[in-house]
């Protein structure tokens, strides 16, 4: 289905080389979104530059803070402001999955860094931004990538779980916060997904019982476009 | 006045000298500023997020090191990235105040200059050895990258450690297009703008590429500022009439914003949406138009800063400003106090202050119980 009301909107996806991140950059690319997309390595970002020549690609690790502003500054330089940031790249910690007491502290501390600083580190150098979106009448909204591991305390996932659960509340509080500034900030579970993070995590899982990145994408894309669709209501207070 | 020599951009003693329509003056903390604004008010910010306009590198011909500070650029689309007017420094750093660095080799039209990744073509020396135009060569996303990764932010020799790319974003910052940053909107935080909304006051925003604020060269430093692209949003121009309508103040944050506020309205009064590039120059005879009143840093006299607040008060209200910023050791320059200045003109349906009034007693004790006491003598 094609999206008219993505037409043109400005979105950023970190992780956007592979997995969940990469199908996003697809199908946000075909519904004629100006997107922005950062992962860690060159390589990986040329290719999927070369597959959307349309996208933008911008090499960063949201995990560094010192990386944080040349992200940002590429990702608005480039898109001109930002209507939408997906904060996807998401790290497990530990490799493989161990138990929280056998969990090395730099391997938590990976997690925290990836999966909780990085978003928000980079949500608010964005703010602005994202704040000026809705003074000239759009939608902004971040999503935060989550995962049911978020809620449900699985063993051998305790960097991971603590890490998003920790993104899912900042979420929540973010939300609350920025509601004045018109701002809306959501956390999303996607789904077991057959991606190369699932297969770091259970190498030898049945991948027939995975939800496809693609099918996923799908998901996050319909719940952009109903968050950010104008009800009368939302246009008539503006 | 002593420069801040901190770069923290909301330090709890942060200092707000109020200047008002009649010339009075009155110390107060910074963070009273959202009490100094009325129901109806409309504040205006610069959301210039600051890009790390300063490039070091290589004059190809001569082999000699060289800086470059990007001061100008002609449009703020994002594809116009190639093209800025920039400000050649010779070899040295910032810990070199300006003043003293090295003029740059002598350019010659299609000179190379290697900036890390970056390769620059000087296209027009511009009536001053060190203001040149340069051209970078690759497409805008190579110019982005290089510029995010290569370029630091311009730094200040009064400053006692180097600046990071974070500390001269204001918390509103959006597109990068300024060269240094938006100061006056350092004041600015979250917790603020929802305080001025409370009030029942209006909050909006332009973009300015603020430009270079001094380089230390008095022949260049009188050519500032240069030419600077601006964007006015048309629901600001909408709020600005919205507000003109209600007699609300126009209150500018930062001197930027009455740039191209003024600049958009200088053919017939009204603001013009859209971009636009600033060529107005304020100062003591300039008729301000739109904005009532300014929140900005404490100016010394002679800068082109200082010049644009003598649109808004007398001379000699702004010298007994000078002299009690002085007294009280006000700290200048990006990371100091602020200075609030109202238009000594009719506002609000207030009556016009007359001279006489203006030159009113400054030490008269403020009526406002919050008033912050000046404790140097």
């Amino acid at each position: 289905m094609a999206h008219t009301s993505l037409r043109g909107l400005r979105i950023a996806i970190t992780g956007g080389t592979s997995g969940l991140g990469l199908a996003l950059v697809k199908r946000l690319v075909e519904a004629g979104a100006d997107v922005a997309f950062i992962a860690r390595r060159r390589s990986g970002v040329e290719r999927v530059g070369r597959q959307y020549p349309g996208a933008h690609g911008i090499v960063g690790d949201v995990s560094q803070k010192d990386e944080i502003h040349p992200i940002a500054i590429q990702l608005l330089g480039a898109l001109g402001g930002l209507d939408v940031l997906v904060n996807n790249a998401s790290s497990l910690g530990p490799v493989p999955l161990a138990l929280l007491a056998d969990t090395e502290c730099e391997d938590l501390e990976r997690a925290f860094a990836t999966n909780v600083l990085g978003p928000f580190r980079l949500t608010r150098a964005l703010l602005g931004s994202l704040a000026a979106t809705a003074r000239e009448g759009g939608v902004p909204l971040v999503v935060n990538i989550s995962s049911d591991a978020a809620v449900t305390p699985y063993a051998g996932w305790g960097a991971y779980g603590a890490s998003k659960a920790a993104l899912a509340h900042l979420s929540r509080i973010w939300d609350a916060e920025l509601a004045a500034e018109g701002i809306r900030v959501v956390s999303i579970d996607p789904g077991d997904m057959d991606t190369p993070l699932h297969e770091l995590a259970v190498p030898d899982a049945d991948r027939s019982g995975l939800k496809s990145p693609d099918e996923a994408a799908g998901e996050v894309v319909e719940l952009i476009v109903a968050r950010i669709a104008r009800t009368p209501e939302t246009e008539a207070t503006r | 006045m002593i420069p801040a020599a901190v770069a923290l951009q909301r330090p709890p003693d942060a200092r707000l000298m109020v200047v008002d329509a009649s010339g009075h003056l009155v110390h107060k903390r910074r963070t009273d500023f959202p009490a100094l604004v009325q129901r109806g008010d409309l504040i205006i910010a610069n959301d210039a997020a600051t890009l790390p306009a300063s490039l070091s590198g290589i004059h190809r011909a001569t082999g000699s090191p060289i800086e470059l500070r990007l001061a100008g650029r002609q449009s703020l689309l994002p594809q116009h990235i190639d093209t800025f007017t920039a400000v050649a420094f010779g070899a040295g750093d910032y810990r070199t105040p300006t003043e003293s660095r090295p003029l740059p080799p002598l350019f010659i039209v299609g000179d190379f200059v290697q900036l890390g990744p970056l390769r620059t073509v000087i296209r027009k020396i511009l009536g001053h050895p060190r203001l040149i135009e340069v051209r970078f060569e690759g497409s805008a996303q190579e110019i982005w990258e290089g510029l995010a990764r290569h370029g630091r932010p311009i730094q200040y020799s009064y400053l006692s450690e180097p600046l990071a790319v974070w500390d001269t974003w204001t918390t509103i910052a959006n597109r990068p297009v300024a060269f240094e940053a938006p100061s006056a909107g350092f004041l600015l935080d979250w917790r603020l703008v929802d305080s001025v909304r409370a009030r029942g006051a209006m909050f909006a925003t332009l973009t300015h590429a603020a430009g270079i604020s001094s380089t230390g060269d008095p022949r260049l430093d009188a050519m500032l500022p240069l030419a600077e692209a601006y964007e006015i949003p048309a629901r600001t121009a909408d709020a600005i009439d919205a507000a003109r309508q209600r007699n609300g103040r126009i209150i500018a944050v930062g001197t930027t914003v009455v740039r191209a506020l003024e600049d958009a309205a200088a053919y017939d009064g009204c603001v013009r949406a859209g971009p636009a590039v600033a060529r107005l120059t304020i100062g003591p005879l300039t008729r301000l138009r739109v904005v009532d009143a300014l929140v900005t840093g404490q100016h010394e006299p002679g800068t082109s800063h200082y010049e644009l607040l003598r649109a808004f008060q007398d001379d000699s209200v702004l010298q007994q400003a000078t002299e009690e910023a002085e007294r009280c050791a006000y700290r200048t320059h990006e990371f100091g106090d602020s200075l609030f200045v109202v238009r000594a003109s009719t506002w609000s349906g207030t009556i016009t202050a007359t001279s006489d009034i203006r030159r009113g007693p400054l030490s008269e004790p403020a009526s406002n119980s919050d008033q912050t006491a000046c404790r140097s003598g």
